[in-house]
């Protein structure tokens, strides 16, 4: 089976510091993928170089099938490829309902003037209603979402990536300064997301990284160090010698 | 009785004359050129010039003066020569040339007067010259110099060449040599001997020697059926392009009187008016002259009543525009000689380019020293603090208010100027401390509404200063010690308060070095900067580092306002004029590096001067170019010249 | 007035339903214009001068610009502190036309004593010098091509300022340039534009500026009481008009994704949003309703000259905002009502002077140093403006629970710390 995401040879660069160092990485379809790795390994960067961010130095990133070149393209060219992304920290639009967000990221026409005379359908109402429901939201659509708690706001911005129906997922610490019982719901919407489309989870959590129990891809200084199940990887001697002490 | 008294008074008038020593050398060579002397005419009269200019003896230069003067005298009995006076129309006050003897009052009607021609005393003006120029006293011989440099003539020429071999004043031969190849360039007998005189001058910049070329490549407009191929045709011309207007090129076939003459619209209505019938001109209607064409056809049909003057249209002039070519044709000087000057022209041209380039690039780097003084605190508390200062210009004003109030109370300038500067400072270190307590300290990470509020208090500050100080121009007197420019050539040159700026501006380059890099103030900013939490953690107290961080980045801005004030007038807006150039130069440089701000406020300095250079009359146009040059120049650089890279450059 | 301008947008209900604040707005304004006209000189009692109707109509114009600086700043986070340039050029557009034809119609009058009836060439002449005598200039500039056609200089009314806005907004939202680079920016862009103007051979005369333009041509025989009310009228329902466009724009997805460009650019961009594109779409919506409000004012105020597109001016314009409220369109009103009117008063000298023993402070004098510090004030203990009054009064307090700071400048930042 194809590679839905292919990165291949990337590096980067700030100021002489090697961010990403010839790291090559590939996902397929409806894969749910974990990235381990300590402090500075290069795991944002990674992320910042798929959704357009940052642009590498050398490398290439290929995207779908027939593969088109990632490189060069806007951050919402990405997006709207089909690239969703979810930051550490949780970024909603707080100044807004739970309903305007979620509506903003339906997957719709994004350009200023479809934008300006849009008119929501019923059916996108139900999309939206939906996608609350699943995020646990549903009596909290008219609420401004800098109201919600922390872990509500987590599943917020998750809900906002699925309704942006991206192919593939990419999250940063979705499990960081949650409550044991709104990690299991994180891990559970994250392995219902990747039933239809590849999920990427970075993670620091190896608990949390368990409980999805999927294929891990440990980074250090920039490139890939091991990749394998999880037993795997935390029988590899390099990455005991990498955590040591974490 | 009367006449007996009269030939009295001649006889003992006459006495003295008589003592007058008719063997003398000097009146024995005048008595061989009598005729010459007595009735000069321009042909003749060289010989007898050279025979006293050349006779050695010592009264020769007093002859040739008083000949010149019109002062020779020729006693009308005896023949002998003498220098005289006019004293009234009746008598004349002579004297011998033999030792300058004076022979008292006499009647004029005993002697003749010789008056030398224009033309004649010209001759006699060289061979004094030559006189002048080889006199013992040094003075002389400087003055004949001045006076030839001043005013020359082709008769100069040979009197000067021989000068040179005999003159022993160093300084006075280079002079006289130089002032000889100029002269030679304009009065030289053969071409050959020009060229080479205008070759021999490569290098130079002088006024004079562009006085000497100049005339030699004047040109004159003319105009034939077919461009005449020979060496004297400096450029062809084309009618209706910029060197030659095509109104000119018609008026000189006018006035050559090969076409008809043009008639202007309004000598045109005129003409129609004055000929008015009732209502029409000749046979038109009035009502229908709105246009030119009608107008023109009016006018024809007057022409052709022979009513008025024909006159040429504009279909016709072109027409004969087209006949004829039109050329310059050098008139100063053999067009070799106009040619050679003309390339020499041409290369002084380019060097004197070169010079004002010099000239320019110190400009720029004044102009850069003032932006980067008045930049360098907001470099500080934009790129150190993050903190957006729209205050800082009124700071500046505060600074030159200082500055302009300690003049008042101390009238020594020099003191009161380096009194003024940490007083200066403390003012404004003090003002900058209280806005960071009051207003800033509560907006950190809030930059558009640090821009705001201090927008605020700029406006404030501003007002408060045109209520105290009034809306006139304060001067801020620069000490005597700093008046005056430092001269390297013509061209190039540099006020020394520009160069006390730049100096300055140095100083305080080298101060916040010392500053962050080698204190342990520079320290904690920097971490403060990079990491306030750990910081914090490490002891560090945030708070006081902000505060002092911002008051020095105000107090700078004080000092700058007395250097700026020394250099321009003290106004309660001066602040306002300083503030986006200050941006600019922090924006272009690169936030958060000194480095940076130097490089910016030089480019920005040279941008303005540069372009104020290529449109000198219009200093307004260079700093909309140079605004609109920096807002492309952010296209391409966003973060500036030097740019922090990576993670450090998203802090 | 109003109610046929409402019918356009109905998503679900009608907008003024969704949005009772314009038909609150529309009330206000259609009463307050309705007042002022029948206490005028021109149509009413006569209570209120007609300078005074001039001054409310200028505000009202005011009120506009404010709308649009609103737009850019309070919901899309733009902080433009060169808007006053194309408030300027709206009125330098408008200005072009109407001194052109009045100076027209004086020549043509002037010439029509002579013998022989004057021809295109004599007028336009005629009327170059007399326009361009003040800067020793004899010839039309090519700028002033269309000045002879009304509806082209009214073109050249939201074009100009239109396509100043695109090609700046163009180049800056490319590279990327946000937050205070992005006002400094702009800020610089009117000081180029004005510096500019102030040249004599800028081909629209220097600092002499265009004048005359309170007489409206062929009009002549029309009293200004008359005058000054139909430009009231006039300002009023453009200032209704925009007040509906912007609300319009603000309300619906258009108006979420505006406001998450504010709060989170970067969020936006990875939603799939074209950041720039939303951007330069409001910046130049903004800085046409900018020139169309120009366009009214100068007429009013007579004169325009370069010195009204200087920083100050836009900086001004952001007080009045800020003052208002921003991020609420009433509030931009409201604040430019406010601050030009009472500034108005401080300034004309109606102010009772405040005498502190020896000291007596006069408000011609103070007025702008206490402008500037209840804007430090206002900055510093009432972000929201007046407009948060009426939060107070709708107890509609908002979350007490903000996570972090939000904001365009702040968002890396705290993205960045929180990763560390």
């Amino acid at each position: 089976m194809s590679q839905l995401l292919e990165v291949s040879g990337v590096s980067v660069s700030f100021d002489g510091f090697k961010a990403l160092n010839n790291l090559s990485f590939s996902i397929r379809n409806r894969e749910l993928r974990a990235v381990i790795g300590p402090n500075g390994a290069g795991k944002t960067t990674f992320m910042d170089v798929v959704t357009g961010k940052t642009k590498p130095d050398e490398g290439r990133v290929l995207w779908g099938e027939p593969p088109i070149s990632l490189l060069g393209k806007s951050e919402s060219t990405i997006a709207m490829a089909g690239v969703g992304r979810k930051f550490q920290r949780p970024t909603v639009f707080e100044d807004q309902t739970v309903e305007a967000n979620l509506m903003m990221a339906l997957r719709k026409p994004r350009s200023p003037f479809a934008v300006l005379f849009f008119k929501p359908s019923a059916e996108d109402r139900d999309r939206v209603a939906e996608m609350a429901e699943t995020i646990g939201l549903a009596q909290a659509l008219t609420r401004k979402s800098g109201e919600l708690s922390h872990g509500q706001k987590q599943w917020l911005e998750i809900g906002m990536l699925l309704a942006q129906d991206p192919q593939l997922l990419l999250v940063d610490e979705p499990a960081a300064g949650m409550t044991t019982a709104e990690r299991e719901k994180t891990t559970d919407l994250l392995r219902e997301a990747a039933k239809t489309r590849a999920v990427v989870v970075v993670e620091h959590d190896m608990e949390f990284v368990r409980r999805l129990g999927c294929k891990v891809t440990v980074l250090h200084e920039g490139s890939v160090l091991a990749e394998g199940s999880i037993d795997h990887v935390t029988k590899n001697e390099n990455v005991i010698e990498v955590y040591l002490g974490r | 009785m009367a006449r007996l008294l009269l030939i009295l008074t001649l006889l003992i008038a006459s006495l003295p004359a008589a003592a007058q020593q008719a063997d003398a050398p000097i009146q024995q060579l005048l008595q061989e050129h009598a005729g010459q002397l007595a009735k000069p005419s321009r042909t003749k009269v060289a010989p007898t010039i050279d025979a006293i200019a050349g006779s050695g003896l010592p009264e020769a230069q007093t002859v040739l003066r008083k000949w010149q003067d019109k002062e020779l005298w020729q006693n009308t009995e005896t023949g002998l020569f003498i220098w005289a006076e006019e004293i009234d129309r009746d008598t004349i006050r002579g004297f011998d040339f033999a030792g300058d003897t004076a022979l008292g009052e006499l009647p004029d009607d005993a002697f003749e007067q010789s008056k030398p021609n224009s033309g004649v005393r010209k001759m006699i003006g060289a061979a004094l010259v030559k006189f002048q120029l080889t006199a013992e006293d040094v003075a002389t011989r400087r003055t004949a110099i001045d006076n030839i440099e001043r005013d020359a003539e082709a008769s100069h020429l040979a009197p000067l060449r021989e000068a040179i071999e005999t003159e022993t004043s160093p300084t006075l031969k280079a002079r006289a040599e130089r002032l000889e190849r100029l002269l030679t360039i304009r009065f030289g007998e053969t071409e050959e001997e020009r060229i080479a005189a205008i070759e021999g001058f490569q290098g130079d910049l002088g006024v004079d020697l562009r006085g000497a070329l100049n005339p030699l490549v004047t040109t004159r407009l003319e105009a034939a059926e077919v461009t005449p191929d020979g060496p004297e045709v400096a450029r062809v011309l084309k009618p209706g392009s910029e060197a030659l207007p095509r109104e000119d090129a018609y008026d000189l076939l006018v006035s050559e009187g090969i076409a008809k003459p043009r008639i202007s619209r309004a000598d045109k209505a005129a003409a129609l008016v004055a000929n008015i019938d009732g209502e029409a001109v000749a046979g038109i209607q009035v009502a229908t002259l709105d246009t030119e064409d009608a107008r023109d056809m009016a006018y024809a049909k007057l022409a052709e009543q022979g009513t008025v003057d024909p006159v040429a249209t504009e279909p016709e002039i072109d027409e004969t525009l087209g006949e004829y070519a039109f050329y310059e044709v050098f008139t100063g000087a053999p067009p070799a000689v106009a040619l050679a000057a003309m390339d020499a022209l041409n290369g002084i041209e380019t060097r004197v380019a070169v010079n004002q380039a010099a000239d320019l690039a110190l400009d720029a780097i004044s102009l850069g020293s003032i932006y980067f003084l008045a930049a360098i605190g907001l470099a500080i508390t934009f790129g150190v603090m993050g903190v957006i200062n729209m205050a800082h210009g009124e700071f500046i004003m505060m600074g030159a208010y200082t500055g302009f109030v300690v003049q008042q109370i101390i009238p020594d300038q020099t003191l009161s100027v380096i009194l003024a500067i940490p007083l200066a400072f403390a003012v404004t270190f003090a003002a900058g401390v209280a806005m960071e307590r009051l207003v800033i300290r509560w907006l950190y990470h809030r930059p558009l509404e640090t821009l705001l509020a201090t927008f605020g208090i700029s406006i404030a500050l501003q007002q408060i200063a045109k209520n105290i100080f009034g809306t006139q121009a304060r001067p801020l007197t620069a000490p005597g010690w700093l008046d005056g420019s430092l001269v390297f050539n013509d061209i190039v040159s540099i006020s020394y308060i520009r160069i006390a700026i730049f100096v300055l501006a140095l100083l305080f380059l080298a101060l916040f070095l010392l500053v962050m890099n080698r204190t342990r103030l520079g320290l904690e900013v920097r971490a403060v900067t990079q990491n306030p939490r750990m910081a914090a953690s490490m002891g560090i107290n945030p708070d006081r580092i902000n505060m002092l961080t911002f008051g020095f980045g105000s107090g700078i801005a004080g000092i700058a306002g007395v250097a700026i004030g020394l250099y321009a007038k003290v106004t309660s807006e001066m602040g306002a004029d300083y503030i986006v150039q200050s941006f600019m130069t922090v924006v272009v440089g690169g936030v958060g590096n000194i480095w940076g701000t130097l490089l910016g406020a030089t480019l920005v300095g040279s941008l303005q001067k540069g372009i104020e250079w290529l449109n000198p009359s219009n200093t307004l146009a260079a700093q909309t170019y140079m605004i609109l040059f920096i807002i492309l120049f952010i296209q391409f650089r966003p973060r500036g010249i030097i740019a922090l890279k990576g993670r450090a450059a998203e802090a | 007035m109003t109610d046929s301008t409402l019918s356009g947008a109905s998503p679900r209900q009608p907008l003024v339903l969704r949005f009772p604040a314009i038909l609150i707005f529309m009330a206000c304004l259609a009463l307050f214009t309705v007042g002022v006209t029948i206490l005028s000189e021109g149509f009413g009692i006569g209570l209120i001068s007609t300078s005074f109707v001039k001054t409310l109509g200028k505000t009202l114009c005011l009120c506009l610009v404010a709308l649009a600086m609103d737009l850019v700043w309070g919901y899309c986070g733009i902080l433009s502190l060169g808007h006053m340039a194309f408030f300027g050029l709206g009125g330098y557009a408008i200005g072009m036309w109407l001194m052109y034809e009045r100076t027209r119609l004086i020549v043509v009058e002037s010439m029509s004593a002579q013998a022989l009836p004057p021809t295109p060439e004599q007028i336009s002449d005629g009327i170059a010098s007399q326009i361009f005598g003040v800067v020793g200039a004899s010839e039309f500039p090519p700028i002033w091509a269309v000045a002879h056609s009304l509806p082209l200089q009214l073109a050249a009314v939201v074009l100009v300022p239109g396509l100043l806005a695109l090609v700046f907004g163009w180049f800056a939202f490319r590279s990327r340039v946000t937050g205070v680079y992005l006002s400094i920016l702009t800020q610089a862009m009117t000081l180029a534009l004005a510096l500019y103007l102030f040249q004599n051979d800028s081909g629209l005369r220097g600092n002499n500026g265009l004048s005359g333009l309170q007489n409206l041509p062929g009009l002549g025989n029309v009293p200004q009481s008359v005058v000054s009310v139909w430009f009231l009228w006039a300002s009023a329902l453009a200032l209704a008009l925009g007040f509906w466009l912007a609300t319009w724009v603000v309300s619906g997805k258009f108006g979420s994704v505006l406001r998450g460009i504010r709060d989170d650019e970067a969020r936006v961009r990875f939603l799939g949003y074209p950041v720039e594109s939303y951007k330069l779409f409001v910046f130049t919506l903004s800085a046409v309703i900018a020139g169309i409000a120009g366009a009214l004012y100068y007429p009013q105020a007579g004169i325009i000259n370069p010195a009204e597109l200087a920083p100050i001016a836009s900086i001004y314009l952001a007080v009045w905002v800020a003052i208002g409220g921003r991020g609420r369109l009433y509030g931009a009103v409201i604040g430019a009502a406010f601050v030009s009117l009472l500034s108005t008063w401080f300034t004309g000298g109606q102010a009772p002077d405040i005498v502190l023993g020896n000291w007596r402070i006069q408000w011609v004098d103070w007025w702008t140093v206490l402008l500037g510090v209840s804007f430090v004030a206002v900055t510093l203990f009432a972000p929201k403006g007046i407009g948060g009054l009426f939060d107070l009064l709708a107890d509609r307090l908002t979350p007490n629970r903000h996570g972090a700071d939000l904001g365009p400048d702040q968002g890396a930042l705290r993205e960045k710390e929180a990763s560390e």
